[in-house]
């Protein structure tokens, strides 16, 4: 029966046009994701504006040297310890605030909490770099002139103190994202069955023993493939976050530059096709091998939230 | 008696946690609109601050002296969010459907292609290569619509997963048998029933290209293609850039010029429209990010 019904549909599902309507998205997707796959040969060449993408000369893995020689160590370790302590500060306060609104039981209140936590992240970047240029520049910020004048503290001038950045760049990111990601574990929390909790209540378990021995191991799954997904994406960074926030200024690179905005600053200001194209490339193919791996242990914990 | 006192408690302490947290997320975007209307010589005295000692509207008067410079940047922006969005819906759900239908031959073979992008990219770089050595978009509208968001492997899985959710072959099959042709049906057919998914993935590419600043970056040095955001970026790296791109400002000399509060008012004007259609979009962009963590 079955099996009819698919051959009857087959005779009249027309493949030709239907190619024909997915033809200009798959014309965009080959043109912006599939071509510039082609081009990370860019990272094998000595590039020349005056000879261009084809004509210029090969230099084998000269590129990579310089890189793994200059560069790599701190961009790389700078991606990772970022997204390391985004992944973990930002699931901890996260199922905080999901925690903390699904407890409110008032929709109204819930409403506005959850609009004002989430305002941050409809802010592009640039908005949000502005932000920070209130309060941490120099002449008239609002941390020097306020908060450290009636501390009594000495001035700091922030966009030349590299040492202060990591903490100023967690505390942005979690700023703009907490809100966005409170709401996938508020999904999941009232995605608990309620009787479980009634009968804890009934048993005597207090408020703070419910969400230790029910909500958070129910939360457990939502958390452990939210985690391994960003593991996957661990050597990626939020340009923006990097660029914009600390003003892409170069006295903080030590502890700015991530492995995106040294490959912008390489194609962008220094001219240096070849060593920003060999730093892209790297990241490329360890993201793409970072992936996999993730994948292949989230299927191994639960098969269903595998992305293939 | 007890257990009716511990809920309560913790309803409390949840509010208050809850109400901090709110407070230091907005605070920080009420000093930047206080910042806009403060006065210029209060702000270079005290700083940007919370309570002011004189408040004016300078830095409003100033843009809207400056109006040329701002439209031309808010119509640029308009421009690229409307023909963006609709582009990239159209695009978007003219390839998640045949991707969806299960008697489509090329049916897994589409969905790789399009899923592989998840997986590896070319890189920056060759992308930036490709798109102003070859295409030679770079100072051109294009620059700032074709690079990166137009389709999205993300939405066009988010879409499939609708259809293969929403839409029963049945009906396709009817319309078969009636004899119209796959291009009908998708106009006649399945347009009209995209419309929630339409909706979600419509607000998500509108607030992409709003907040776009990464292509004007790239592939845009000539400030009359600028855009909104990079608008803010050029007033932010040099307040003189206001000076010199209109002419009709040679009255006022440099003692009268806004500068800190003038760059805190641009802001501001950066996210108005944000904070306006923010009412009305917040549940659909809830339900969005619900949907989008979903898997399948």
């Amino acid at each position: 029966m079955d099996k009819n019904k698919m051959k009857k549909n087959r005779g009249l599902t027309k493949n030709g046009p239907l190619l024909l309507i997915a033809l200009p998205g798959i014309i965009y997707i080959f043109i912006n994701n599939y071509i510039p796959m082609f081009g990370v040969f860019l990272a094998f060449k000595d590039y020349s504006y005056i000879k261009g993408i084809f004509g210029s000369d090969w230099n084998g893995l000269n590129n990579f040297k310089y890189l793994f020689r200059q560069d790599a160590l701190l961009i790389v370790r700078n991606t990772l310890l970022y997204n390391l302590a985004f992944i973990v500060l930002g699931t901890i306060c996260a199922i905080i605030v999901a925690i903390l609104m699904c407890e409110l039981g008032n929709k109204f209140r819930v409403k506005i909490f959850q609009s004002s936590l989430l305002l941050p992240n409809l802010l592009s970047w640039v908005v949000i770099g502005f932000i920070a240029f209130a309060f941490l520049n120099s002449d008239t910020g609002f941390i020097n002139n306020t908060v450290i004048k009636s501390l009594g503290g000495k001035e700091v001038a922030w966009y030349t103190s590299p040492q202060y950045w990591p903490f100023i760049l967690t505390f942005v990111y979690l700023w703009k994202n907490v809100g966005y990601s409170s709401i996938i574990y508020m999904a999941s929390i009232s995605g608990i069955d309620k009787s479980i909790f009634e009968a804890a209540r009934i048993d005597g378990a207090s408020k703070l023993k419910q969400i230790k021995y029910i909500t958070i191991p129910m939360l457990k799954p939502t958390v452990v493939i939210l985690t391994l997904m960003a593991i996957g994406r661990i050597f990626y960074s939020d340009f923006g976050l990097f660029y914009q926030v600390p003003m892409n200024s170069g006295a903080l690179y030590k502890t700015t530059q991530t492995i995106d905005t040294y490959v912008y600053h390489g194609l962008m200001e220094l001219q240096d096709v070849g060593m920003s194209a060999a730093a892209a490339l790297y990241q490329s193919v360890v993201g793409f091998i970072l992936v996999v791996t993730a994948n292949a242990v989230v299927r191994k914990v639960d098969n269903d939230n595998a992305l293939f | 008696m007890f257990k009716l006192t511990d809920e309560k408690r913790f309803k409390v302490f949840a509010t208050v946690v809850l109400t901090i947290l709110t407070a230091i997320t907005l605070l920080p975007i009420v000093l930047i609109v206080i910042a806009s209307f403060t006065q210029e010589k209060a702000l270079i005295a005290n700083g940007y601050s919370f309570l002011p000692e004189a408040w004016s509207f300078d830095a409003y008067y100033y843009l809207i002296n400056q109006g040329k410079l701002i439209l031309r940047a808010y119509g640029i922006t308009i421009l690229v969010t409307g023909v963006g969005t609709i582009a990239s819906v159209l695009f978007t759900t003219m390839l998640a459907y045949p991707m969806s239908r299960k008697g489509f031959k090329y049916r897994n073979a589409l969905s790789f292609f399009v899923f592989f992008t998840m997986l590896f990219n070319g890189g920056i770089v060759s992308s930036y290569m490709m798109w102003s050595n070859i295409f030679g978009i770079k100072n051109t509208i294009w620059a700032l619509i074709l690079p990166n968001y137009l389709v999205t492997a993300f939405n066009v899985f988010l879409v499939r997963n609708y259809y293969s959710n929403n839409i029963h072959e049945a009906i396709i099959e009817s319309a078969q048998i009636d004899g119209a042709s796959e291009i009908t049906i998708f106009y006649k057919i399945i347009v009209p029933l995209s419309i929630p998914v339409v909706a979600t993935i419509s607000l998500f590419t509108a607030l992409i290209y709003w907040n776009d600043w990464l292509n004007g970056l790239y592939y845009i040095t000539k400030s009359e293609y600028f855009g909104i955001q990079n608008l803010l970026i050029k007033i932010m790296n040099n307040v003189q850039f206001l000076k010199s791109g209109s002419s009709n400002f040679l009255g006022l000399g440099n003692m009268n010029l806004p500068g800190s509060s003038v760059r805190m008012a641009m802001a501001v004007i950066g996210i108005l429209p944000i904070v306006i259609i923010y009412p009305f979009i917040q549940k659909y962009f809830i339900k969005g990010v619900i949907v989008g963590a979903v898997k399948e």
